[in-house]
């Protein structure tokens, strides 16, 4: 890595001369465009301590050829407390912080995307299963069944979200740039990264869907629909507003969208509804007769 | 031996040889001494002659050697060092077979098949192995897949003792000591893992690294505890 001490910018000559790792408020006019032109430009904060230090690096990293390891080990450079920080930051969506511009800055990671999906596969598989156990408990014709075949399908359905919804998106996106000039892009990783860290606050959730209530369910639902939506809004809108309005919505509305058909989706699959609300479910026996019971 | 003849004739290309003669007269003197040292056991003229029982115990010593120090986690590099993935293979086979038998009422929702869980298990722990490799880690690929394998052991244990224990019933007692022994072995296997691999980490990820094995072996004693016989 370059010595940061002898990167030194002169935007303008009648400026100040600024040091890149001086944590200082860098205005405006002085941004270096080393990464693509405007790019600073957003009126939301940008993290200013070393976001030009690590824009100018950024352009350094990745520079080993994709054949090689070392090329996968700069997506997997961040330590403890900066993968804690970004996942406070999906929980905790400060209103107008981006949350790329603010946590990832040029350094996304697959190791947050993969291992909170990975949980969140496991989570609800088995929350899914301990959720059924205690609403049939009682019955006299239930015979637990650890459901194994359901955490293929969870595991299949989770990553497909995690990394086609973002493939797609950024497609989307390079093609409206290449129409409109957006002031703001973001890469195929930093998407995926984003969509993986708001997927975390799903866990919590889905460990409390436990609960046979239908209310708290939903509750849940919306809950951290509203959290996870709107980093998700928080971070897309930037790179779409500048678009034609409609299109602009639009987007912004199927993202939501998707957000919440994946959520309810997997409400309604691995979880059973609390019969507690049902009238006279009917249950098949085993020896194949249809036994109707009375919900209590 | 070629004799340099009419050295003469070269002297003018080798200047300083050009009194040098060498012929057959002189004897060559000198020692070539070969180390013999002792018979290490990898050379290969020696293990071929060994009779097979020999050769069988070695492993099997090697092997349950290593048993005793996943039951024992002391910081060793033994096992580091001499990786070897027959015990692995030979928990995760018994392991596989012992989650056989489990309830199904339609094909579709039963236990895990013994294909899933021997994937479950070495897609795993090669996973964890990339995943250690990619943040930094010094461990090398097989030892790291050696000694998650080999920290398996304390959930097949917990897994003949769930068996034997539903042999006896199916009740809510049996359900509680169950839970205890599958909670303590997943414990055991997590913190003797942790205990030889944690050192080869970078320091400032090793949350990052422990986590995901932690993950891995949850998912191994879930699959244990809900095992439910026909």
């Amino acid at each position: 890595m370059a010595a940061a001490d002898d990167l030194k910018f002169q935007a303008n000559p009648d400026a100040t001369t600024i040091s890149i790792d001086e944590p200082v408020e860098i205005p405006k006019n002085q941004h270096s465009r080393q990464q693509e032109p405007g790019r600073e430009e957003d009126d939301e904060l940008l993290g200013t301590d070393d976001s030009d230090k690590t824009e100018l690096l950024a352009g350094q990293k990745k520079s080993a050829p994709f054949w090689t390891f070392e090329y996968y080990q700069t997506f997997f450079d961040v330590d403890t407390y900066q993968v804690l920080d970004r996942i406070k930051g999906s929980v905790f969506p400060v209103p107008g912080k981006n949350f790329v511009r603010l946590y990832i800055r040029s350094n996304p990671d697959l190791y947050g995307p993969f291992w909170i999906c990975a949980t969140l596969v496991f989570t609800i598989a088995v929350s899914g299963n301990l959720s059924n156990f205690f609403i049939h408990l009682g019955k006299p014709t239930y015979h637990y069944v650890p459901e194994f075949r359901k955490v293929s399908i969870a595991a299949t359905t989770i990553y497909a979200y995690a990394w086609l919804v973002p493939l797609a998106l950024w497609g989307f996106l390079m093609w409206r740039n290449s129409k409109v000039m957006n002031i703001v892009s973001y890469s195929f990783l930093e998407i995926v990264c984003v969509y993986g860290y708001s997927l975390f606050i799903y866990i919590p959730t889905a460990i409390l869907w436990i609960i046979p209530q239908k209310v708290v369910r939903w509750v849940l639902v919306v809950f951290s629909l509203c959290l996870s939506g709107s980093v998700l809004v928080m971070t897309f809108w930037p790179a779409v507003r500048d678009d034609n309005r409609r299109i602009a919505l639009a987007t912004v509305g199927t993202i939501l969208l998707l957000h919440a058909l994946l959520a309810v989706g997997c409400l309604a699959y691995f979880f059973d509804a609390p019969e507690l609300d049902f009238p006279a479910p009917i249950i098949p026996a085993h020896n194949g007769t249809t036994v109707t019971t009375k919900s209590h | 031996m070629a004799a340099v003849e009419g050295s003469g004739a070269g002297g003018t290309l080798f200047p300083g040889l050009a009194d040098v003669s060498i012929s057959q007269d002189i004897p060559v003197e000198g020692e070539i001494t070969v180390p013999v040292g002792s018979h290490s056991p990898d050379e290969d003229y020696s293990t071929l002659d060994e009779p097979v029982r020999d050769t069988i115990m070695r492993d099997l010593k090697a092997v349950g050697k290593k048993f005793v120090h996943v039951m024992y986690p002391r910081k060793s590099s033994a096992l580091l060092r001499d990786w070897d993935l027959w015990g692995p293979l030979v928990l995760c086979v018994s392991l596989a077979l012992m989650l056989q038998g489990g309830s199904a009422d339609s094909k579709d929702d039963g236990g895990p098949q013994f294909a899933e869980v021997f994937v479950i298990i070495w897609f795993g722990a090669v996973v964890i192995t990339l995943n250690s490799k990619l943040l930094g880690g010094t461990i090398s690929f097989f030892q790291s897949l050696c000694v998650l394998g080999y920290c398996v052991l304390p959930l097949t244990v917990a897994m003949l003792v769930c068996r034997l224990v539903l042999l006896a019933g199916a009740g809510t007692i049996s359900f509680i000591i169950r839970l205890i022994v599958v909670v303590a072995m997943f414990g055991w296997s997590t913190l003797a893992s942790t205990a030889f691999l944690a050192d080869s980490q970078p320091p400032n990820r090793k949350a990052l690294v422990v986590y995901p094995i932690f993950l891995f072996y949850f998912v191994i004693s879930w699959m244990i505890l809900t095992f439910t016989p026909q």
